[in-house]
């Protein structure tokens, strides 16, 4: 019955506390074949991945996994390696001090009488790189190479622990054009030598070009597969099928009063600091209004927040030029001081890495951004800052004993609202929401939209940037796309729906 | 216990070191046949101890961003150096020299920021080089000969206030004075507070706790106003005391109410999120090791009028005893935690410990064992006290 197949994963499921990951999963992978795996963020795409290759360990999910005919039941990443299954991640897990060959044989080195056989790692690494097309010395160290180099070496290392099926979780997300067209090529090599890939992409512009099958994963469920006719996808179908659901009526009605143009940026170009060439933002060029609400869409890595953050004050990326206009004005803003100054304001997409200093107490968060506000004769005034945070615990209806408990206390949706009333202290003209409601319940979400209206009707031009499109449509006036840095489309969001957005979210217009 | 908490505060902890200290004071007053609480070994203490808590202070704020310095010993026998050599070899007056001394902690600062904040060097390493720099530079200006210093700089190191008024006192006006200007400083601030409290959350404190207060701090004070001030005559509370006194209400000014204070803790909290908040990081930075050296000057000029000449070795390891005070007083070695006050209780944690087991006649050798297991064993207790209260 595993004919053809050399791996079959059935009726996966995996539960979290109090959330279903992955429910009756069926994947089957043909021997000598690329598979494409694609879905939205968070539909359950790495959950499988880990699931296969032990991470999740054998009895923590249900199901079964048939590897070349034989039942596994991996407990940790060596064993499903020893099997013949080979993970690679987005980022990139390699030591960059060390060498190729070091790297290549971690964990794993050929020892002799209790000495490594540097001799023999050598030639091994020197035969590994050349089945890669990579031709470089083998002492060379990790960190000189480019990325695209590095996820070569990643492939050789793979190739010395005899790998049978190659997994690759978003292996073009960080190169450049040219290294992406090579790593494919690649893949393609290796099939012929009967070696198989699964590779996780959103980019559907690949899988047409070198997969064999698709299969798409929505809502931790498979919902549609089927094998790619001579490097030919139905791309319409896989959008649909990623897509799928319908829009429940989560967010508030809400009607906007749309005023000037607050923000206009244009030509705006931001070169990665870490890839030599790849541009995070290719002259992008967008506005706002005041009282507008503006979504971005874009999958995981297609530079919305590089954007975003290039915007408040240079924080990423190599500035290429590009102008910013605040109220028809051209202005300068090279720090965040001057972003604040500007009144600007952004919400960071990560919480507590860059939005909170756990250490802090509520009231103290809530001034951070502008203490000369709560200033008496020079000096930081503690009853102006319990005056502030206790307004902003009070109309932002935060849940909290007081204002002078830490923030690691609070849950996740309170904790957003006390990022946002910082921002909100430093009273902005643009406020930038990066995923505002990653991590937060459906009941606190609920609350932070008619937050994001009310900001809007006092006038604000809001900027909301989120990777769950029905977010973007229930919520946002008018709707950018982005793709690889550069914004492919703009529609304005009674016209829009999720296949049209995911189709210029996907695609090079 | 309830009633505790509304005098003291909802966080007790921040006690257990003050009720370490009172009880180390008292088991030494016993055990030394009560030679620990008297008027001459209390001024001894202070005067014999202020440059290492002046040390601390500024430590303090160089763990708090997440860094160290380990050079602010040869910084400060560096400064007072050339404090000592301008005054002597050069003939200028003793205040042009004090100026100079802080000038060399500047720019010594400086030269350290800048590399900390600018080439993105590690506090550690920068520092590691000032401390051998510094050391060098003071053998070398110096010969490896001690160099007097004129008799008014001992003022800094050694001096008493002034003897005034009616005898009937028993004691030392000034330091009755100030005593009485504490007490009364802190009256009218607490009294301030209560009439404010309730302006914003509409609840009204009790009046009860407030007047305890009130009661305990007077006390406390009184009873420091009579130690210090009912010494032989001619003493008093000491002169570093008081500039110790001045520079820890400056820096609890400092830390807790400016906008800099603020940003140092925001940077050793979470520098990402500090920066993204419009914190300049770099110059957080760079003025927080700038002042660090700054203090260290001050340490030694206080160092150098006790002992009336600078010598080559002075400020050798002083770094140790300062960061030791840091982290007795609960600072976390990740950065982000701690206070001015707690540090000081820390640093008299040591200072109580260097004084008792000395009029112990306990030997240094010993003596450094048990501060090595006191600093061991208070980190410790911080750490599983706040790991049980997850």
């Amino acid at each position: 019955m595993s004919d053809g197949y050399i791996l079959q994963m059935k009726n996966i499921t995996k539960t979290f506390p109090g959330v279903k990951a992955l429910s009756n999963v069926t994947l089957e992978v043909s021997k000598a074949s690329i598979h494409a795996i694609c879905g939205e963020n968070g539909a359950g795409k790495s959950t499988l991945m880990k699931v296969l290759s032990g991470v999740y360990p054998h009895g923590s999910y249900d199901g079964h996994i048939i590897f070349e005919g034989k039942e596994m039941a991996f407990k940790n990443i060596k064993e499903s390696e020893r099997a013949g299954i080979v993970i690679i991640h987005q980022e990139l897990t390699m030591i960059p001090e060390l060498s190729v060959t070091e790297n290549i044989f971690m964990g794993n080195e050929i020892v002799e009488r209790g000495l490594i056989n540097w001799d023999q790692e050598r030639k091994k690494t020197r035969e590994l790189l050349e089945a890669v097309g990579l031709h470089i010395n083998p002492n060379t160290i990790i960190k000189n190479l480019g990325v695209g180099q590095q996820q070569l070496v990643e492939i050789a290392k793979a190739l010395s622990k005899n790998v049978k099926l190659l997994i690759l979780d978003e292996p073009t997300s960080s190169l450049n054009e040219s290294d992406s067209e090579n790593l494919l090529k690649l893949m393609l090599g290796l099939k012929k030598q009967g070696i198989t890939s699964i590779m996780i992409s959103h980019k559907l512009n690949e899988i047409a070009a070198v997969s064999d099958y698709v299969t798409v994963i929505r809502d931790g469920q498979t919902v549609d597969g089927y094998a790619v006719e001579a490097g030919k996808v139905d791309e319409n179908k896989i959008i649909k099928a990623m897509v799928g659901r319908e829009i429940e009526n989560r967010y508030p009605e809400h009607t906007p009063k749309i005023g000037d143009v607050v923000l206009e940026v244009s030509d705006w170009n931001v070169e990665d600091a870490k890839v030599p060439g790849k541009m995070l933002c290719k002259n992008s060029r967008f506005n706002v209004r005041a009282g507008e609400i503006v979504g971005f869409a874009g999958l995981m890595g297609a530079g919305r927040t590089e954007l975003m953050r290039s915007l408040f004050g240079k924080t990423i990326g190599i500035f290429k030029g590009g102008t910013i206009r605040i109220h028809g004005r051209e202005v300068k803003i090279d720090s965040v001081q001057d972003a604040i100054k500007n009144k600007l304001a952004y919400v960071p997409e990560d919480r507590k890495v860059l939005g909170l200093n756990l250490l802090d107490s509520i009231k103290k968060t809530t001034v951070s951004a502008n203490l000369d506000k709560i200033k008496t004769r020079g000096l930081l005034d503690f009853d102006k800052e319990r005056a502030a945070a206790e307004k902003y615990r009070v109309s932002l209806r935060t849940k909290c004993s007081n204002v002078g408990v830490g923030v690691n206390t609070l849950s996740g949706g309170n904790q957003q609202k006390v990022v946002l009333s910082k921002w909100m202290f430093t009273e902005p003209d643009i406020l930038i929401l990066d995923e505002p409601t990653r991590g937060i319940d459906v009941g606190a979400k609920y609350e932070i939209y008619k937050l994001i209206h009310e900001l809007a009707d006092q006038g604000k031009a809001i900027i909301l940037v989120s990777s769950e499109l029905p977010e973007l449509l229930g919520m946002a006036d008018r709707i950018y796309t982005i793709f690889e840095g550069q914004i492919t489309g703009e529609l304005p969001a009674k016209d829009a729906n999720q296949e049209v957005l995911m189709k210029k979210m996907t695609i090079t217009a | 216990m309830k009633y505790i908490k509304k005098v003291l505060g909802e966080d007790l902890r921040q006690y257990t070191m003050v009720v370490a200290l009172v009880a180390l004071i008292i088991v030494f007053n016993i055990a030394s046949g009560e030679k620990m609480v008297t008027s001459s070994n209390f001024q001894n203490l202070i005067s014999g101890n202020a440059y290492v808590l002046v040390l601390a202070l500024g430590m303090l704020m160089v763990i708090v961003i997440g860094q160290i310095d380990l050079s602010v010993g040869s910084v400060a026998g560096f400064a007072s150096m050339v404090m000592a050599i301008t005054a002597r070899q050069f003939n200028l007056p003793w205040y042009i020299a004090i100026l100079v001394a802080l000038a060399i902690g500047m720019l010594a600062g400086a030269w350290q920021g800048f590399f900390l904040s600018r080439l993105g060097i590690p506090g550690f390493i920068t520092t590691l080089g000032g401390m051998m720099i510094f050391r060098g530079g003071v053998i070398w200006i110096s010969n490896s000969i001690s160099v007097p210093v004129p008799s008014e700089l001992k003022w800094f190191g050694a001096g008493y206030l002034p003897e005034w008024g009616p005898a009937f006192t028993g004691m030392n006006n000034s330091t009755l004075l100030l005593g009485v200007l504490a007490i009364a400083v802190y009256i009218i601030i607490q009294l301030k507070k209560y009439a404010r409290s309730g302006d914003i959350t509409g609840e009204k404190e009790e009046f009860w706790p407030v007047a305890v207060r009130i009661v305990l701090v007077t006390v406390v004070i009184g009873y420091m106003t009579w130690i210090f001030g009912s010494g032989r005559p001619g003493t008093s509370f000491p002169i570093p005391g008081l500039i110790l006194v001045i520079l820890i209400i400056l820096y609890h000014l400092i830390t807790e109410r400016t906008s800099f204070g603020r940003h140092v803790y925001a940077v050793g909290g979470n520098k990402s999120a500090a920066e993204l908040s419009g914190v300049n990081v770099k110059r957080t930075y760079f003025l927080t090791m700038l002042n660090m050296s700054i203090l260290a000057a001050v340490a030694g000029i206080l160092f150098v009028g006790r002992s009336t000449a600078a010598g080559p070795a002075d400020g050798t390891s002083w770094e140790m005893d300062a960061i030791a005070s840091v982290f007795i007083g609960g600072a976390a070695v990740s950065g982000g935690v701690g206070t001015v006050i707690a540090t000081m209780v820390g640093g008299l944690v040591m200072a109580v410990l260097n004084n008792g087991l000395m009029l112990m006649g306990v030997g240094a050798d010993k003596t450094q064992v048990i501060k090595g297991f006191v600093l061991l064993a208070a980190v410790a207790f911080d750490v599983y006290n706040k790991k049980n209260r997850r």
